[in-house]
């Protein structure tokens, strides 16, 4: 990537594959980060939802594949890896949340496994798909679907909607909106609970993305930066101890995610009224 | 950082991930861990079990040890105190027996002396007799003198 500057190239690795109608009325990728704008809502960015969905699959095919073979007496190597992280899993369930219900422990899997493994996209050295993908004639290529809004709003959203979904289902229309109401002034201070709970309602899934997403994006962006300014003798000095401590980075992220959804979902069960 | 379809289509692929777990992998794999816990919990029962059986077991051959070795002792003293007793029993028909041979041979000898106290008695008498003649020098009428006889040999 010598013949671009710093600044092109950075701005290459930071934009989506982006499918969508150019601004000629056809369809096709966008080439640049203002086309990819243009194309507003009705636009796919491909890359995001190709390694997330293979993620995705990866995670569901190895844990299926325990699961088909599971031994009680004699466990595989494979199957002490996806125990270690079932029980670490079920374990913070049984800390966090105190209702029943059987969504919550492998929607929790899913998340830190599925976060786990899109993050882990990061550790890939920053030029090598995007320029296998160029050779393939795309030309933009983000690997990290967790540096992608669409992907951690994505998930912050569905967990958003099934706070409100169980609210609703556990404590009713009434209790749910309750709890809008009065707390935590009480009933005589309607009017100063009701903006003070919706706010932190509504940042929750918005501080859930927006942490996962903005680690990710300025982890991936240091390494697009070591690349970018460094000469590549001198890059391993910089990225191999960045590296390292970004595995931690996107261990931490993923069981944060994971926490948090179990935290908020514990909530959603629980009145104010039993947790005081 | 622009919203996209993106969004909607991570949206489903999220529900059909979990959905998958939840149905497929989540139950088989909590399962297995399950079982192994109970298994572990039996094992780790049966062995506390086990132990506790084993101390009683210990305690019950010590206190059958005990019981032995006092049974014996008492076996001891008894077969000690029946040999006394036996004899205790020997020597008394023993003693019993000499006695009866000791009055036996006092009786016998006795007999013999008052027999030959008897004899001699005669004997003396005749002697006397035969004497006094031989002093007279006649004949000493017998039957006169019977009474003078007989005083004297009954006063040997």
């Amino acid at each position: 990537m010598s013949s671009a500057s710093p600044a092109e190239y950075i701005g290459h690795h930071i934009q989506n594959l982006t499918y969508g109608r150019l601004p000629d009325g056809s369809l096709g990728f966008a080439e640049h980060a203002a086309d990819a704008k243009a194309m507003g809502f009705m636009a796919i960015n491909v890359d995001t939802m190709g390694w997330a969905i293979l993620c995705g699959v990866i995670f569901c095919y190895y844990f299926r594949k325990v699961a088909a073979n599971v031994s009680v007496d004699k466990p595989s190597r494979l199957q002490l890896l996806v125990e270690m992280v079932v029980e670490m899993v079920a374990g913070s369930v049984k800390d966090a949340f105190h209702g029943r219900n059987a969504l919550i422990a492998p929607l929790a899997l899913t998340i830190f496994a599925w976060i786990f493994m899109m993050n882990l996209m990061d550790l890939v050295p920053v030029d090598v798909v995007p320029m296998l993908a160029q050779a393939a004639g795309l030309g933009h290529m983000k690997m990290v679907p967790t540096t992608d809004v669409n992907a951690t709003f994505g998930m912050s959203i569905s967990v958003f909607l099934l706070m409100i979904y169980y609210g609703i289902k556990v404590k009713g229309i009434g209790g749910f909106a309750g709890e809008f109401l009065f707390h935590p002034f009480g009933k005589w201070m309607v009017l100063a609970n009701l903006p003070l709970e919706l706010v932190s309602f509504i940042a929750k899934p918005l501080s859930l993305s927006l942490r996962l997403f903005g680690n990710m994006f300025a982890g991936e962006l240091v390494f697009v930066l070591i690349t970018a300014l460094i000469p590549f003798w001198l890059q391993w000095a910089v990225s191999v101890p960045w590296a390292i401590f970004h595995i931690l980075v996107i261990t931490l992220q993923a069981y944060i995610f994971m926490m948090l959804t179990i935290v908020y979902l514990g909530q959603a069960h629980e009145s104010h009224d039993d947790a005081h | 950082m622009n919203m996209n379809l993106t969004l909607l289509g991570q949206m489903i692929s999220f529900g059909i991930f979990v959905w998958f777990c939840v149905k497929y992998v989540w139950p088989p794999i909590i399962k297995a861990l399950e079982e192994r816990e109970t298994r572990i919990a039996d094992g780790l029962a049966a062995g506390e079990r086990g132990k506790h059986d084993l101390e009683l077991a210990e305690k019950r051959a010590t206190d059958l040890l005990r019981e032995g070795k006092d049974k014996a002792q008492e076996l001891i003293v008894q077969a000690q105190k029946r040999h006394d007793e036996i004899v205790e029993a020997a020597k008394s028909v023993a003693r019993d027996e000499a006695d009866r041979i000791k009055q036996s041979a006092a009786a016998e000898i006795e007999q013999n002396r008052n027999r030959a106290r008897d004899e001699l008695r005669g004997q003396v008498a005749r002697l006397a007799l035969v004497g006094a003649e031989q002093i007279l020098m006649r004949e000493v009428d017998e039957k006169a003198h019977r009474d003078v006889l007989d005083k004297l040999a009954a006063n040997l």
